[in-house]
């Protein structure tokens, strides 16, 4: 018994010498080798697409290890010129950016194109906890006001590229910090009024057409159905027709038969849903929800306010993703461009996510020494 | 100072403050998901059904199958109306690296025109890539054999065949027959309101005309069904479940071929109708109507040329004689007799003296016979067997016109025979209602003498003349006329081999309430006479019928299609060709238990009238009929081939003929 004991504390400490969170790790796991069978079929078998993804998997798995290796306290030292640079980004792509799908979200580095939003992903909880940990908990109603004004600046510039997906997931990201660090709740109902009395604003001034039509259609999708309310109506007969056990892996008709739109990124969720059930549905939210407990357990039991803030963060906003993500495609929410975290095809987002939990195994293999 | 701040913290509190919240977070992530999971249950599992039949219906498309059409024979089992697989030429564009290479050694290789190559690249534009296009249509049998073998190396292009109709016998059965064409708008329009464009959902062609338009539903049969997994862009990804088509119902007419083709021959270089009946179930034996065209040119879709040929053409080829009015004239002569027997008028002794002209009292107008000096003293059968006008004409006063329309109608004139094909034509019986009604005028004694020689407003067809005839044999039975004889239908399907089995059906012989007369001897009276009109030499029927075998019987007429003056004569040869007079002759034979019986009319003969020109055509039906053939099949092995045709049959010359 005893000496089972100091295997394992043997063995933590080999791999908290590596800096990797066990659990954590076996979610994310689960959730990129599902991506992977999953992707597959929405492709309708594409070996090479597979590959791309594997690859891209792969780079972004290689990123959170490396990340992990890197102290809590150096996110902490850059997360103001971190923040700083993001913002000068966003500027800069809001003049000089490149136009895809009608937004201006790229800037090109040379040898690749890359979206400064994604930095501001982890730069903006960084900052935030950064500014608020400064002080004590529960932060003071001037601290909250500016740490919302840091918040604000990069939601706002990447609304206007327009990319509301991105400034709604940065925008909860501050957001999660600011509540974490105690926000009190008289602030938060007033604040949850006040956004509601904002919405007919927004919806006037600040939405461009396509992403209003994206709320009407979200309303009422059968009124188009072979226009815009084409995806989510074709999304929820994938969804719904999967049944209780779902129609078996790659044989969805609507996502082999290609009526699903976009099947192998955003709508991912009804490929899986179509072909694996309410059982598979039900695993799969099991397995987010495990990773957020574990997140979330990590930022509890990290040592400072800082990688508390920033831990309980970047969890919550993985989690965000899992909501929207899954709320459009079933039809619960607007249609909104956000991916399927871990699961769904495609670049940037994958990186970036893993990033931020490479920090959280950085955080949480830190915790002992103060670091 | 950071430090220092840092370090007075009560690191406690805010540690139990951030578990909390992050405590608080986890309910609501938690709840967040059982909405998730709530939606995708109210997805999955309460609406399971509906998205299950909405994700079917994306996905499961019914190919409609046609039937193939039921094919027509005559009574011996010729075919007349068969399915004929047509060639064409497709290439699925998706399939083929470079199309206008292929296009171009397709088209060296098959001697393809630019024209078909040009429309090939037009539709290219509008069709999707892996739907199949024509590059041309009915190829020729060397076309198809000349691909077949080259095949290999075009990738992407095939044969299609699609099975059309044919009709082997072309112009010789086209009005009886009809032909089928391309479903137009009005069509389509019609069997969408009677609720059978389902049916019709991959039939090309419909009947148009005769039989073919007539059996329309029959002939067609029921639709077949593929049913098909396709992705979102209609292509086919592979078949589910295929219920084949009902074929349509073979027809058996009554028609006899070899009989419709010496109809044809007899009427050469004429305009004129033959029908043939047998009396015994009203079966049709022949029904030409000459000049007569090929429906098969209908059923490629005739060329605008073509067409206002056939339109246009003086000789109007485009009707069917056989079910239009002509002046009976003297063929109505029998029935005449019959209605004035029948009425008491005259006796079978009772008799006229015919002085070659007929008058009524207080009126100049004299009324010619066709003999200038007249026949004499006449009784009922001699004014058959001679054909006298004055007897008719006399006798047609005394009964005056109601009695004879009433009469004439119940032989079915004025009236539709019931025969099955849309096109035939009432023709006129008149009386005084009718010419009240059509005219608004009183009827004058003097169109009753006219109706008494079968003029006047009095038209019928040849059938409705041939019918009247079969029932006078038939002593007042009424058969209705009809070219279908038998229907064999695809029904059942043997359950153990799939394959469907025929079931031959004969056609029941409609009948019409009878003619019952007072006096059932007076059928005989005029029977005989008809008979003697053949039999009795001198008899103007006798010289055509001249060492026939069959005893047959008949009665002649010649009408008038222009008006003389009084005493005025007609001479064909001065009178312009579509003013001659109109050539008549109806027979039966044989005279005991008749078997056929035969209507012919001729317009416009050159010299003399139905004794001269008709009689002698109704003989060669009937020579054919018993035997003395004029016709025969050379390969009877041929008959249930689509090649089988008119070439496979030869005349027996005249010399070797008439050995019976």
């Amino acid at each position: 018994m005893r000496s089972t004991g100091h295997d394992q504390q043997k063995r933590k400490t080999i791999w908290q010498s590596l800096h990797i969170d066990i659990p954590l790790l076996a979610g994310l796991l689960c959730l990129l080798t599902l991506s992977i069978c999953v992707v597959y079929s929405a492709s309708g078998g594409d070996m090479d697409m597979v590959i791309r993804h594997s690859k891209r998997l792969g780079f972004a798995f290689t990123a959170m290890i490396v990340i992990a290796q890197i102290p809590p306290q150096f996110w902490r030292k850059w997360a103001v010129p971190a923040f700083i640079a993001g913002v000068a980004l966003l500027v800069a792509v809001l003049l000089f950016g490149h136009v895809g799908k009608g937004a201006k979200r790229w800037i090109n580095l040379g040898f690749t194109m890359f979206q400064p939003s994604e930095i501001m992903k982890l730069a903006v909880p960084m900052m935030t906890a950064w500014y608020v940990s400064q002080y004590d908990l529960p932060t003071k109603l001037q601290h909250i006001i500016i740490a919302f004004i840091i918040v604000l600046i990069p939601t706002l510039l990447i609304a206007k590229q327009p990319d509301l997906g991105t400034s709604l997931l940065i925008a909860s990201s501050g957001i999660f910090v600011i509540f974490l660090a105690g926000a009190s709740w008289k602030l938060i109902g007033s604040c949850a009024v006040l956004a509601s009395a904002f919405a007919p604003i927004l919806w006037t001034f600040l939405m461009k057409d396509y992403q209003k039509q994206r709320v009407l259609t979200f309303l009422n999708p059968e009124q188009d159905p072979l226009g815009s309310g084409y995806h989510i109506i074709q999304s929820k007969i994938a969804i719904g027709s999967g049944g209780l056990q779902g129609k078996g892996w790659m044989q969805g008709t609507q996502s082999q038969l290609e009526f699903l739109p976009e099947r192998h990124t955003d709508f991912i969720f009804a490929v899986f849903s179509e072909e694996f059930g309410l059982i598979g549905v039900a695993l799969l939210l099991t397995v987010y929800l495990a990773i957020v407990i574990r997140g979330l357990w990590i930022a509890i039991n990290a040592q400072q306010a800082f990688t508390k803030l920033l831990a309980g963060s970047l969890t919550l906003t993985f989690f965000v993703y899992v909501f929207v993500n899954i709320g459009m495609v079933s039809g619960l929410l607007p249609v909104v461009g956000v991916p399927l975290p871990l699961v769904s095809y495609g670049g940037t987002s994958m990186v970036t996510l893993m990033a931020g939990f490479g920090i959280l195994m950085s955080i949480s293999t830190r915790r002992r020494f103060n670091a | 100072m950071k430090q220092r701040r840092v370090s007075i913290r009560n690191h406690t509190a805010e540690a139990n403050l951030f578990a909390r919240r992050a405590f608080i977070a986890l309910m609501a992530v938690t709840a967040m998901l059982l909405l998730l999971f709530s939606k995708a249950y109210n997805l999955q599992v309460s609406s399971y059904e509906k998205y299950q039949t909405r994700s079917n219906s994306n996905r499961i498309k019914l190919l409609p199958v046609a039937p193939n059409r039921g094919l027509i024979y005559d009574r011996n089992g010729v075919l007349l109306a068969d399915n004929k697989p047509i060639y064409s030429i497709e290439i699925i564009p998706e399939q083929v690296e470079d199309l206008s290479q292929t296009v171009g050694e397709i088209s060296e290789l098959l001697d393809i025109s630019q024209d078909h190559q040009a429309k090939f690249f037009n539709a290219l534009r509008s069709k999707r890539r892996f739907k199949p296009i024509e590059l041309k249509s009915r190829l020729s049998e060397q076309q198809v054999a000349l691909f077949s073998v080259n095949q290999h190396k075009f990738p992407g292009v095939f044969i299609d065949a699609r099975l059309k109709r044919y009709y082997p016998f072309a112009d010789l059965t086209t009005h009886s027959l009809g032909y089928v064409a391309r479903i137009n708008r009005r069509d389509a329009i019609k069997l969408e309101e009677q609720g059978k464009d389902e049916n019709y959902a991959a039939t090309r062609n419909i009947g148009k005309l005769g039989l073919e338009k007539y059996y329309q539903d029959e002939l067609h049969g029921e639709v077949g069904h593929q049913e098909v997994e396709i992705n979102n862009q209609g292509r086919v990804i592979r078949t589910l479940d295929f219920t084949p088509p009902k074929p349509g119902k073979d027809l058996t007419l009554t028609l006899d071929i070899e009989l419709q083709m010496v109809a044809k021959r007899a009427l050469a270089g004429h305009r004129g109708a033959i029908v043939a009946i047998d009396p015994r179930d009203g079966g049709v034996l022949a029904m030409y109507s000459n000049p007569a065209y090929d429906g098969n040119l209908f059923v490629h879709g005739i060329s605008s040329k073509n067409y206002n040929k056939l339109l246009k053409s003086r000789h109007r080829p485009l009707i069917n004689r056989t079910v239009q009015g002509y002046p009976p004239a003297s063929t109505i002569k029998p029935l005449l007799a019959l209605t004035g027997l029948e009425e008491g008028i005259v006796t079978p002794e009772t008799e006229i003296y015919d002085p070659g002209f007929y008058q009524l009292k207080g009126v100049e107008n004299r009324r010619r016979d066709w003999k200038r000096w007249g026949h004499g003293k006449v009784n009922l059968t001699k004014s058959l067997e001679q054909s006298c006008n004055v007897y008719y004409y006399d006798l047609s006063f005394k009964l005056g016109i109601t009695r004879i329309a009433r009469m004439m109608e119940k032989f079915g004139f004025g009236d539709y025979t019931g025969i099955d094909i849309h096109e035939e034509n009432s023709a006129i019986m008149p009386s005084v209602e009718w010419k009240r009604a059509r005219y608004n005028q009183p009827w004058y004694t003097g169109e009753t003498l006219s109706v008494g020689i079968g003029q006047s407003f009095w038209t019928v067809t040849p059938l409705q003349l041939a019918q009247s005839i079969s029932i006078l044999v038939n002593r007042g039975d009424i058969k209705v006329p009809h070219l279908v004889k038998a229907k064999t239908s695809y029904d059942q399907v043997n359950p153990e081999t799939g394959e469907r089995t025929s079931i031959f059906e004969e056609v029941p012989v409609d009948h019409k309430p009878p003619i019952v007369l007072k006096d059932n001897k007076n059928w005989e009276i005029v029977l005989d006479a008809m008979h003697n009109t053949v039999q009795k030499k001198g008899a103007t029927g006798y010289n055509a019928f001249k060492g026939h075998t069959y005893d047959a019987a008949g009665k002649t007429g010649s009408a008038q299609t222009a008006n003389l003056a009084q005493d005025e004569r007609y001479d064909a040869e001065s009178t312009a060709e579509s003013q001659r007079d109109n050539a008549m002759f109806v027979a039966f034979a044989p005279y005991e238990n008749p078997e056929i019986v035969v209507a012919v009319a001729i317009e416009n003969v050159a010299k003399g009238g139905g004794a001269a020109n008709a009689a002698p055509v109704a003989r060669q039906i009937l020579d054919q009929y018993f035997g003395d053939r004029v016709i025969v099949s050379e390969h009877p092995h041929l008959l249930h081939e689509e090649t089988y045709g008119e070439q496979h049959l030869k005349t027996i010359p005249a010399s070797v003929r008439g050995s019976r």
